[in-house]
């Protein structure tokens, strides 16, 4: 298969990501998302959840967490290039929400075959969701899950599940014996308990969830069969995510630097700020292509979208680590504040790089498919 | 990459393009009878030359160059066509055309500012590369400060009179015309600039003197050129007097792949020495190079090395395919605009790590029998500096994206 020239990327993907951008600036200005979560700077803070149920309501009631999910199932079916461009907007607003974890369950649970019907259903209604699959020691590999199923339930804990606060179901991978399994589990069953983390991202919330006998409907019988299939998609977003909060780091420094005065002159006159910007903004529209061409790849041309989807994912974390490095730096003194909203962005884009692997990792994954494993 | 294409043709390119396959599957060029060099900017011999030329004179008469210019200047009176049939020339694996700068530079800039009678003179025999034309923009006390240039053009009567000294000027040596920008007023750095166009191989040893630069891998192929009371027609003047840096712009936008006119191009063609600078020709290297026990592909940095350029380098591709992307833009020229730099950029890195992955055997040059690839790889890595320096320093390029783009506050 081939991918269409435009990412198959038409009209309605573009008024989409239009009218998200718009929705956005009018109701969550930074402002505003500021306000909301940044009110107890104390490091030693108590773990929370800051985020504005009702605007995410009308982002559900506007179908956006239905986009992914199949037509027959009930959803708009739309490509994932399209929903790329809806997540760069909710990265560009770093909008506290359990969107992304919505989509990563749907692309999980459609590779799922039938089976995953019973998840998409809920994702239909209106539920959110998220992946509880990542062992105590952070291992990009499914397959290292603590959570195992035995005796008709799920037992152990899952690590690092991203946004959990905001969920009403997770897509558990546990071991089954005779492999891995994926569950779709009520978050607020009997034998599920969330234990908040203490997080530097205040954009988010993350929690380990510890399963104690918890029941779960088994979605698939072969978790690694369908993750991989669903992993491009996942990866490729979180980028989309990351392209769009490093514009927002881009376009607010650029802002900065060119009224701030020092020596008689804007910051933004002299080269030592102007060429890394410059280069923030190269690095910026590299992780952009990528991500469009690894979308594209995910709806098009299968075969190839875990390789584009490294390549995404590997240049989203190195221009996020970039981006942010250079948006706390050349605002000086006022960007080591807790009232400058760069902090802000520079937590949500450390916190991306490492989520479902950083550059290194996607480079190995990448070294394998293209050099062959090594010897 | 030509078949993708094909599917998105209109039935113009469709036709088009069935043309041209069939006509490069009939007259496609035998093997060079001489060596040829990585790019044109290194042709060094008329043997080398002649070859060349005969392909472009031959790829012109069958109107596969100068699709998209009008037939009154010599063009083949297409739209949008010339991509097209670069599309076919480069899956051809055709040699690349000798007159670059006249293709890539001078054609766009006296199509734009030229009068007519001068572009059907000049652009017919530019297109069939019969007259090579080189670009003299740069002098000694004007490099990347371009408007800073010094070399004088007097007014006497309908005639110029022109006195001065261009540097770095690539296939001087082999060029009938030569774009140039010139100081027709010393009183205002921008507006005194005026742009021409003028014959110096006419002119050789009766005004214009050409000398070889001697580049640091020891080829030839750019010159100094120095003018002593040449004399130029005023028709030869493009757009108006003290409109030079204007024009230079059109030129600029062009060379450095962003302007509107797409330049022919052809290429591809396996040499018996040349090499394509691309990650995965230093990936085969890595696995033909022993390293410890293993090959070279299976050290874990080398291979994080190798993927970061290959990501790059897919990067740049996949810029240039969402630049046609409008939904996907911000600013329409913040691609377009980071072309240049990248592609020299990308390329000097991906020469540098070959060197790298070859290790003690980067230290063999092309004299050496056991230098691997023939001493390639070092003479890449070596010429990559003639792209990131020329045509505006990648430091000229951040300035101008920082400027135009991002919209900061101007260094000059």
């Amino acid at each position: 298969m081939t991918q269409p020239n435009n990412y198959g990327f038409g009209e309605e993907a573009a008024l989409l990501k239009d009218s998200a951008r718009k929705f956005f600036r009018e109701h969550f200005p930074t402002d505003r998302l500021h306000a909301l979560v940044a009110a107890d700077p104390t490091p030693g803070r108590a773990p929370s959840c800051q985020w504005d149920e009702a605007l995410w309501a009308q982002l559900v009631e506007l179908g956006w967490t239905v986009l992914a999910v199949p037509e027959e199932a009930g959803g708009v079916g739309m490509p994932v290039a399209a929903v790329a461009g809806l997540v760069e907007e909710v990265g560009r607003a770093a909008f506290p929400c359990p969107l992304l974890g919505t989509l990563n369950a749907t692309y999980v649970l459609v590779a799922c075959g039938e089976a995953g019907a019973v998840g998409l259903a809920d994702i239909a209604a209106g539920k959110a969701a998220t992946l509880a699959l990542t062992d105590r020691h952070g291992a990009w590999d499914p397959a290292a899950t603590e959570v195992e199923y035995r005796d008709g339930g799920l037992y152990g804990t899952a690590w690092f599940v991203q946004d959990a606060g905001k969920c009403e179901r997770l897509l558990v991978c546990a071991s089954t014996g005779a492999g891995y399994g994926l569950f779709w589990v009520d978050a607020h069953a009997a034998g599920v308990t969330a234990e908040a983390d203490g997080i530097v991202d205040l954009t988010r919330d993350q929690a380990h969830i510890v399963f104690d006998g918890a029941s779960g409907i088994e979605v698939s019988g072969n978790a690694l069969s369908a993750l991989h299939q669903a992993m491009p998609a996942i990866w490729t977003l979180v980028a989309a995510d990351m392209v769009g909060a490093g514009e927002w780091q881009l376009q607010t420094t650029v802002e900065y630097v060119s009224t701030r005065k020092q020596f008689d002159r804007p910051l933004g006159f002299f080269q030592a700020i102007k060429h890394p910007l410059v280069e923030v903004m190269v690095q910026i529209d590299e992780a952009k292509s990528l991500v469009y061409n690894a979308a594209c790849a995910c709806d098009s041309e299968p075969e190839k979208a875990a390789q584009y989807a490294h390549m995404a994912k590997a240049s989203a974390s190195d221009m996020a680590a970039y981006a942010s490095s250079r948006s706390v730096q050349s605002h000086g003194g006022i960007g080591f504040t807790w009232e400058c909203y760069v902090h802000l962005y520079f937590k949500r884009q450390k916190h991306s790089q490492m989520l479902w692997g950083d550059g290194v990792w996607h480079r190995a994954r990448l070294a394998d498919i293209v050099i062959g494993t090594a010897a | 990459m030509s078949d993708a294409s094909a599917r998105k043709d209109t039935p113009a390119q469709a036709e088009f393009r069935a043309y041209c396959r069939d006509w490069l599957a009939a007259n496609k060029p035998g093997e060079p009878p001489v060596r040829l060099p990585q790019t044109p900017l290194e042709i060094m011999t008329t043997e080398q030359l002649d070859y060349l030329q005969a392909w472009q004179k031959a790829a012109y008469d069958a109107g596969l160059v100068g699709c998209d210019y009008p037939e009154a200047v010599g063009g083949g009176g297409r739209k949008d066509c010339q991509r097209v049939a670069n599309e076919e020339m480069l899956a051809a694996r055709t040699p690349f055309f000798p007159n670059v700068i006249g293709l890539g530079m001078a054609a766009p800039t006296v199509f734009y500012h030229a009068q007519e009678a001068v572009k059907a003179e000049l652009l017919p025999r530019l297109f069939s590369g019969e007259d090579i034309w080189c670009q003299g923009f740069s002098e000694p006390g004007a490099g990347s400060d371009l408007a800073s240039v010094q070399t004088f053009a007097e007014k006497r009567g309908d005639r110029w009179v022109i006195n001065g000294h261009k540097v770095w000027t690539s296939l001087a040596h082999f060029a009938e015309w030569m774009i140039i920008l010139l100081r027709t007023d010393k009183s205002h750095k921008y507006d005194g600039l005026s742009y021409f166009v003028v014959p110096i191989r006419a002119a050789l040893g009766n005004g214009v003197t050409v000398r070889p630069l001697i580049k640091i891998t020891g080829e030839t192929g750019f010159n100094e050129v120095i003018f002593d009371n040449l004399e130029v027609d005023d028709r030869y003047r493009l757009d108006e007097l003290g409109k030079g840096w204007q024009v230079a712009m059109t030129t600029l936008l062009h060379e450095r792949g962003a302007g509107e006119l797409q330049t022919p191009r052809s290429g591809g063609m396996k040499n018996r020495s040349s090499h394509n600078i691309t990650t995965s020709a230093v990936i085969e290297l890595a696995r033909q190079t022993r390293r410890g026990a293993g090959a070279a592909a299976d050290d874990p940095l080398l291979r994080d090395k190798l993927m970061r350029q290959l990501i790059r380098e897919e990067g740049l591709k996949q810029n240039q395919r969402r630049s046609r992307v409008q939904a996907l833009l911000d600013h329409p020229m913040r691609l377009p605009l980071q072309n240049k730099l990248l592609a020299s950029e990308i390329a000097q890195s991906i020469a540098s790590l070959a060197v790298e992955v070859e290790g003690m055997a980067s230290s063999l040059y092309m004299g050496d029998s056991n230098a691997p690839a023939g001493g390639q790889w070092p003479l890449s890595y070596m010429n990559s500096y003639g792209m990131t320096i020329a045509a505006g320093t990648s430091e000229v390029q951040r300035n101008i994206l920082g400027e135009r783009v991002l919209g900061l506050p101007k260094s000059k």
